[in-house]
Order: C-alpha cells, then structure tokens, then sequence
C-alpha cells in the first residue's frame, strides 16, 4: 500500500515536473508541420510535430545564446576543418537559426543565404531565436532543390553548403538523390565543401552513404557517441591528409571555442572507412524511397 | 434511344458486351490515373520542389482533366459506342503517357527557365504533363457506363457499380504505387507499366470488339 502510494506521489510529481519543466511559448500549425517552442529553464527549444514524438529541432541556451546546444550543430563545423575560410555560405533548412548565426559570427564578411521551405520557420526563427536577416545573412523560403538549380544557373558558387533540411521523420526524398548532389557538386567553388546533417538508420545509411560516394568519393564520414546523428563532409577534390586537418584545428579552434565547439577533438574522429553495405543501389530521382527505406 | 441506336439495333444487346471486361478495364483505369497522379509529385520535385504547392498543381490539373474527359467520355457515348471506340481510348491514353517517360525533362526545364515561381512553373508543366492523359482516362467512366447499362431503370445501379468498382481501382493505384511499387521500381518503370496494362486492356477490347463485329464500319 505504501509503495502504491509512493508510486503515485511519483508519478504525480513527475507530471508536474514536466508540466513546470517545459513551458510552451509558442504553437503553430504551419503548412507543413506542428510547431512548438518550449523553454525549460535556460533551454528555448524549437519542436517540430511534438505530437508524434519528435525530438527538438534546434535548442538555444537563452543565458547564453552563442554557445551551441545541440551535438550535431557543433559537428557541423567540422566542415570548416577543409575550408576554413569561406566567403560564400549556403544553408538549407533553417531550424532555429542557430547555424546561419553562428557562422555569421565567426565571418562577419561572409554572404550566407539560407534556403527553408516554410515561411512560419523563418518567423519563429526570428521571434524566439533571435536569428537575423542582415545585409550578409539572406533568407530564400523556398524549396531547396529549386533554390539550387536557380544558383547553378546564375552561375553562383559557394565555398561551403550545409544540408540540414531532415527532421526527425521525414526525409524530403528529392533532397537525397544522385541527381540533387550533383546539382549541389556544381554550386560549389573549386575547394568547396559540402556538409550534411543526417541520422544512421541501419538500411537507409546504406543506400545513403552510397549515394553520396557515387557523387563525390571517398568522403568523410563524422559519427560522435555522444550522437545519432551522422555527418557527412564531402568535396569534389579529394579529401585532404588527416595531418592537415589537425593543423587547420588547432588555428581555427580558439575562434570557434565561444560557441562550444570542441574542433580540436574532430580530426580524429572523421573516417573514411566503409561501414556499409556496398551493394546497396544508390537513390536517384528515379528511385527514391528513402521514406521507406528508413522504416524498414 | 435515339435514331443512331435504332440504326445499330445489334450495337448493344445484353450478350453484345462482356460486363467483366468492361468493369475490368474500369478497374485499371481507375488504378492508372492514381499511379500516374501519385508519381507526378515525384516527377516534378526535381525542377520545383516538394512544397505543397506542388501538390497542388497536381491535383487541380487531374481534377480539371478529368472533368473535361467526363464531359467529352459522355458526349461521344451518346454516339454509335463501340467497345472499339472504348479500346481506342485505352490506346490513347497509354500513347500519351509516354512523354511522362521521355520528354519529362524536355517539357519541365523551359518551363523552369521561364517562370521563377514554382507554383506557376509547376501548374504548366503538370498541365503539359498530365493533362491529355488524364482526360482521356477521364472519358472512360462514362463511357464504360453507356457500355454497361441495358436499360434507363438500372441506369443508375450500373453506373454506381461502375464508380466503385474504378474509384477501388484508383485506391489500389495510390496505395500500391506509395507503398510498394516506388520501392520496388523506378518512377519510369511504373509509368511504363501503366502504359503497358492501359495498352493491354486496350488491346484485349479491340480484339473482343473485332470478333463482335462492332469495328466501326465493318
């Protein structure tokens, strides 16, 4: 009977935790997701379909919003590692704007433009994450596969492209063919350098990865236990020595140290190593079900 | 019905038409328009994304097809219908489903480069797309009624027949195609396996309209 009273106590304690703990500060409905932001304690955090179950999106420490929160963001930079001086930026998929920002910070002469689907991202990416539209920082609402054939035909070039269009359940299946990263492989500069933010779900990573090294080779493959998610760092030319991409670390990482990037620790870490399924067909516009590839 | 009919008293007797086959072929038809319809997303995403506009344009311009072919499929059963005219119409729209195959690319980059919006630049290309072959699946429906009905008084219990038994085909085509068939093939696969079973069925009727003696002037 204690025990059962106990239990409940708990139980009931626990739900006011986590009723105190997240706060909403904002719902929507947009076109194509739920939208949530919530804010526990110093944490402000984007949600994307909280119904379903979804993790956060992108979190901003409010007391401290330079420095990154999330894993994956930080890995992101490592791309940097093999251009670590980019004039011109392009990002796809928004979030809570926590990446256009960061590297606003760290080149305030870099032209970034940032390409999101959906208009009702960008708005709650201005009122809740302090994310800014400058003279350097341009924002497209568009999708991402057309932004990029428009660039490739406006000749543009970029030094650095992030792809961080995926959320937690869905994978905008024309963003992950042979086709689209060969549209990507022809907007970016001579040294440029492609960074993807994906996860490593066991079918799909396969089809996934050997995607990618149709398109561009060998590539860097940046996986931290800490976690799920999957970076991939590619770039037309092939890749560079690990020993210089020490060497780059160790001059970069001071300016990168504010935003809680631990640079220093990446080299190391990215693999060239095949850890997958070669065999698998790789997806292209004709054959894309990364879907259900992913759920089986 | 009118003077034509009674021209043609052979035309459309009770035995003349097989039901089964008619009712087949509207299975198919109902099938294909939803394979084709749920694959055009994926043809297009390439030059104008996956927005929702996108869809958007997709289904304004089968439901405007159909509409016409409804339209067109009624007015042409009223005269002299054939199981021959109704083979043609399977032709025909298997023949217009090739240039989703081989000039996808050629019709959608122009329109690309000539209109910015992808909401526009999507409603044209699905209306070069998709628009004949749809109509003319469209005109299948009632014609496959006309086929079907003997009699005013069960007009209306064939011609629901008719609806569900093609609107459970296109159930089939849209769960078939997303779940299983893009897993399994290519985009240009499927279509062409549309093309192929619209062809087939054409071709079957024609054969089951020669040996009727129903061929047009014959």
């Amino acid at each position: 009977m204690a025990l059962k009273l106990r239990s409940v106590v708990f139980f009931i304690g626990l739900l006011t935790c986590s009723v105190l703990a997240a706060e909403t500060l904002h719902e929507e409905r947009s076109l194509y997701r739920d939208i949530t932001v919530t804010q526990e304690g110093d944490r402000r955090c984007l949600v994307f379909n909280v119904h379903r179950g979804d993790r956060n999106q992108t979190c901003m420490n409010t007391v401290s919003p330079e420095r990154l929160v999330f894993e994956y963001a930080k890995m992101t930079f490592a791309g940097l590692l093999l251009n670590p001086n980019p004039q011109k930026i392009l990002i796809a998929g928004l979030g809570g704007g926590s990446l256009p920002s960061t590297l606003a910070k760290l080149y305030p002469d870099a032209e970034i433009d940032v390409v999101e689907i959906d208009q009702a991202v960008v708005n709650v990416a201005k009122q809740y994450f302090s994310f800014e539209e400058t003279e350097n920082v341009k924002v497209t609402v568009n999708d991402a596969r057309v932004f990029v054939k428009r660039a490739s035909l406006l000749d543009q070039r970029y030094d650095f492209v992030i792809l961080d269009a995926f959320t937690g359940d869905y994978i905008p299946e024309h963003l992950l063919t042979e086709e689209f990263l060969e549209e990507v492989r022809a907007i970016m500069s001579p040294d440029g350098v492609l960074v993807a933010n994906t996860f490593s779900t066991s079918r799909f990573y396969d089809h996934e990865s050997v995607t990618y090294q149709k398109v561009f080779g060998e590539f860097f493959n940046f996986k931290l236990p800490s976690s799920g998610n999957r970076i991939i760092i590619a770039r037309d030319a092939p890749l560079p020595p690990r020993g210089e991409l020490a060497g780059v670390a160790r001059s970069l990482a001071p300016s990168v140290e504010k935003f809680g990037v631990p640079l220093l620790e990446y080299p190391s870490r990215l693999s060239t190593r095949v850890d997958w399924d070669m065999s698998r067909r790789a997806l292209t516009d004709q054959y894309s079900p990364s879907n259900l590839l992913r759920d089986n | 019905m009118n003077s034509k009919q009674a021209r043609r008293p052979s035309n459309l007797g009770p035995q003349s038409i097989p039901s089964l086959l008619v009712i087949s072929a509207a299975f198919v038809s109902g099938f294909c328009i939803m394979t084709i319809e749920m694959l055009g997303a994926r043809i297009m995403a390439p030059y104008f994304g996956g927005s929702l506009s996108v869809w958007g344009s997709i289904l304004t311009v089968f439901m405007l097809a159909l509409a016409c072919g409804y339209l067109i499929g009624g007015k042409l059963s009223a005269r002299q219908p054939s199981l021959f005219n109704y083979a043609f119409f399977f032709l025909a729209a298997a023949a217009l489903s090739l240039p989703i195959i081989f000039f996808a690319d050629e019709i959608m980059r122009p329109i690309f480069l000539a209109i910015e919006d992808p909401r526009y630049g999507s409603l044209l290309a699905s209306l070069f797309l998709y628009f004949l072959p749809t109509t003319i699946l469209g005109m299948i429906s009632p014609y496959s009624v006309r086929l079907l009905v003997e009699n005013s008084d069960h007009s209306g219990q064939k011609a629901g027949l008719l609806f569900f038994v093609s609107t459970i085909g296109s159930a089939a085509g849209t769960l078939g195609t997303s779940f299983y068939l893009v897993l399994w093939f290519e985009v240009n696969e499927i279509v062409f396996g549309t093309a192929g079973a619209l062809a087939l069925i054409g071709a079957v009727l024609m054969v089951a309209g020669i040996r009727r003696g129903q061929v047009d002037g014959a």
